[in-house]
């Protein structure tokens, strides 16, 4: 046959190392496309993220410091009496001493300007201060008093002082005493315990994320301690026990269309069930739990069966074999090795269930509360509804609280998760 | 030497049904074979003195008929190798011996399977009590991921065999002794078992099976994954252990079977074909198939 077919000039390579060298250049160039992509893919997501972080800590940072005004105030005993302790009028002894600093102002229009410069929340400074010692009335004491908000965002620049009066929110005359105030070394920017120790409050110097914080807390705890037990057993049950058949088959088909289902129908099924039929009570972290415990128990549910099915079968042969029962099985040996993989579902499911803030609205997890919870069932709001709140607040002073209640939303997390991972490390075996 | 009259006796009993009962297999057993249409049992199934009784065992996965009508006996103190090309069946029938079948979904075994009087597929049978009776070693060294002492503690633990922290150590002690791997790890009992060699792990797994004191042990392909040298360790193990207990093991290699049983079952398809000593199932089959297995015609 090859006789017949005259050789052309270039005649195509016959041997197998010309035809893969030919084509070698080709593969090695598609190889390194290929990696390009990845590395374009990975190097994209990182610069997003840290976008993100930028953006955040960059506007967030801030809210870490309040402007505070240290004032001399004379406890004066006409006003606080002893009986009167609790109630006595402490706004008069703040106004008073401002009007000694700056006694030049006589006006009662100017008088409240220079009065509003501090927050109201003075007020229970001083309180708090006589309440713990009462030996205060009579004497006078230099005092750091928490600076309006107003006033806040002007020392931290994000007022313009050169636009018109009226278009400002703080006026020359306050703009004056202010800078008079850091001239005499009165004004400073103090580290804002506030934010870190408050429940919430409608003027923002004064509010805190710390009530969000316990709330998401309680309302995690009861989560993860329903979720993670029901949704093993669960697990453990479909995967060990069941036999196979229409039925299981059907309750995996569920179990998979309700880790799909949107995080808010969850939320209407609690109002539902468990506020108006059980009658729990409203924006209670008992309620949340619930909630997010139905949204969570999906897929914890498919992380752990697919823990348990890569077990190997081996190992329960090997129990059964000595002559374990099924439970022993379980119990000594998969349950076990399937432990890291079902932690690792259950990180993913509580991390959700923290960022969730939807299903949370349906149950009322969204009113203003400014009690910090103290157990299951006080109202509570959570972080994720807390920072939708303030980002929905028109104070400028706002602004700044809701990057930094991200920040802390995220610290929470990578808290929540190092936890996790601490534990799968100590469970994983590595034999 | 009580075993070994014994089981020159039951090669006698053999012998004898050979010779005497034995219409289909022609005058001169030596050079006319059963045909290989016929799949009925050829040779003596039964032993004078059985450990279990296997009477018209049938397993089918779902549809599929797995097992036909075998019916074998294990005899006392005797190594029973079962061979037979790949998919022919014996695995699963050394799987009915414990129940572990019964966590295979559509398994189902019909006919009897007769340990000390009872069925042990009867309804008020417990596997739990069974599989301590007859231990499993498997194809695959699966030993458990904890330690060298816990993979053997762990029988006797469940089923409070030992007292107290003593007698387990002395059993974990004496397991691994008859399994001839106590002076290869009793410095690093706490090592993972699964950091050992495969022919350790393997022994490691018979340990764990002889720990719980069975009566019978079964052994799936035990050296299928192991080296020569290995396999010579474990097959001189099998017949120390035989004086203690039954043992049923299935082999893919013919010479392992003819050299730790006494008496060898061949399976075809699901059907035993043949049962025997294994000297004469070896030398002078009664059966073509079997003849054809072991010249290495198939399988």
């Amino acid at each position: 046959m090859n006789n017949t077919l005259s050789p052309p000039a270039a005649s195509p390579p016959r041997r197998t190392i010309e035809i893969v060298n030919r084509s070698l250049k080709r593969r090695y160039r598609a190889e390194r496309r290929f990696r390009f992509y990845g590395l374009l893919a990975i190097m994209l997501s990182v610069l997003f993220l840290a976008l993100l972080f930028a953006s955040i800590v960059g506007k967030g940072y801030s809210a870490f410091w309040q402007t505070s005004i240290r004032l001399a105030i004379f406890f004066d005993p006409e006003v606080i009496k002893k009986d009167t302790l609790v109630n006595a009028d402490y706004a008069a002894l703040v106004r008073e001493s401002l009007f000694k600093r700056f006694p030049q102002v006589e006006e009662r229009q100017d008088k409240r300007q220079l009065t509003s410069m501090l927050s109201s929340g003075s007020v229970y400074r001083l309180r708090d201060m006589v309440l713990q010692d009462p030996d205060l009335v009579g004497k006078t004491a230099e005092v750091w008093l928490p600076a309006d908000d107003d006033m806040d965002m002007l020392i931290k620049g994000h007022f313009r002082r050169d636009l018109p009066e009226s278009e400002r929110r703080v006026s020359d005359k306050q703009i004056a005493w202010i800078e008079r105030l850091e001239a005499e070394g009165r004004l400073e920017r103090r580290f804002n315990t506030m934010f870190l120790t408050a429940g919430d409050s409608r003027e923002p110097e004064l509010a805190g994320i710390w009530g969000a914080v316990s709330g998401s807390f309680f309302t995690l705890v009861i989560t993860l301690v329903l979720s993670f037990p029901i949704g093993v057993a669960a697990a453990v049950y479909l995967e060990e026990f069941a036999k196979k058949n229409r039925w299981t088959d059907l309750i995996e088909v569920n179990i998979n269309n309700l880790a799909a289902v949107p995080s808010i129908v969850f939320g209407l099924l609690g109002l539902a069930v468990f506020l108006n039929f059980f009658g729990l009570p409203r924006s209670a972290p008992l309620v949340g739990g619930l909630v997010l415990t139905l949204m969570t128990l999906p897929t914890i549910i498919i992380a752990s069966r697919s823990a348990l099915t890569a077990v190997p079968p081996s190992i329960r042969e090997a129990a059964l074999g000595v002559g374990a029962s099924k439970m022993q099985m379980v119990v000594h040996h998969v349950l076990p090795l399937a432990l890291p993989g079902m932690l690792t579902g259950t990180i993913i499911g509580m991390a959700r269930a923290l960022g969730e803030s939807a299903p949370l609205l349906m149950i009322g997890m969204v009113a203003f509360i400014v009690d910090i919870p103290k157990g299951f069932t006080d109202s509570a709001t959570v972080l994720p509804v807390q920072i939708y709140l303030w980002a929905d607040s028109p104070e400028r002073a706002f602004v700044e609280r809701t990057s930094a209640a991200i920040m802390v939303l995220l610290a929470f997390l990578v808290v929540m998760n190092a936890g996790a991972i601490i534990l799968r490390k100590k469970f994983e075996r590595r034999w | 030497m009580l075993t070994l009259t014994r089981m020159d006796e039951t090669a006698l009993a053999h012998t004898m049904v050979e010779t005497d009962s034995k219409p289909r297999s022609g005058d001169d057993p030596g050079k006319r074979r059963v045909s290989r249409e016929i799949r009925e049992t050829v040779g003596r199934v039964t032993v004078d003195d059985p450990r279990m009784v296997c009477r018209n065992v049938n397993v089918y996965y779902g549809d599929k008929q797995a097992i036909k009508n075998v019916s074998v006996d294990i005899g006392r103190n005797e190594v029973l190798a079962m061979i037979g090309p790949s998919g022919c069946g014996k695995s699963t029938f050394i799987r009915c011996l414990n129940r572990m079948n019964d966590t295979i979904d559509g398994c189902r075994v019909t006919g009897e399977i007769i340990l000390d009087g009872t069925n042990i597929y009867d309804k008020s049978v417990d596997v739990v009590p069974l599989r301590a009776q007859v231990g499993m070693v498997f194809q695959k060294p699966n030993p458990f991921p904890k330690s060298i002492y816990e993979n053997v503690a762990y029988g006797p633990r469940i089923h409070g065999l030992a007292r107290n922290k003593a007698e387990l150590d002395e059993c974990v002690e004496t397991s691994l002794r008859k399994a001839g791997l106590w002076e290869e790890v009793k410095d690093r009992l706490d090592h993972p078992g699964t950091g050992l060699s495969g022919g350790q792990q393997q022994r490691l797994c018979i340990a764990r099976t002889i720990a719980v004191n069975p009566e019978v042990i079964l052994m799936d392909e035990p050296c299928s994954a192991l080296d020569p040298i290995a396999t010579s360790v474990i097959e001189d193990l099998i017949d120390e252990l035989r004086i203690q207990y039954s043992i049923c093991i299935v082999t893919h290699s013919m010479q392992q079977a003819a050299r730790v049983s006494q008496r060898t079952a061949y399976f075809h398809l699901g059907d035993l074909i043949e049962v025997g000593p294994t000297g004469r199932i070896f030398t002078n089959p009664s059966h073509q198939l079997t003849q054809d297995y072991i010249t290495g015609r198939f399988g």
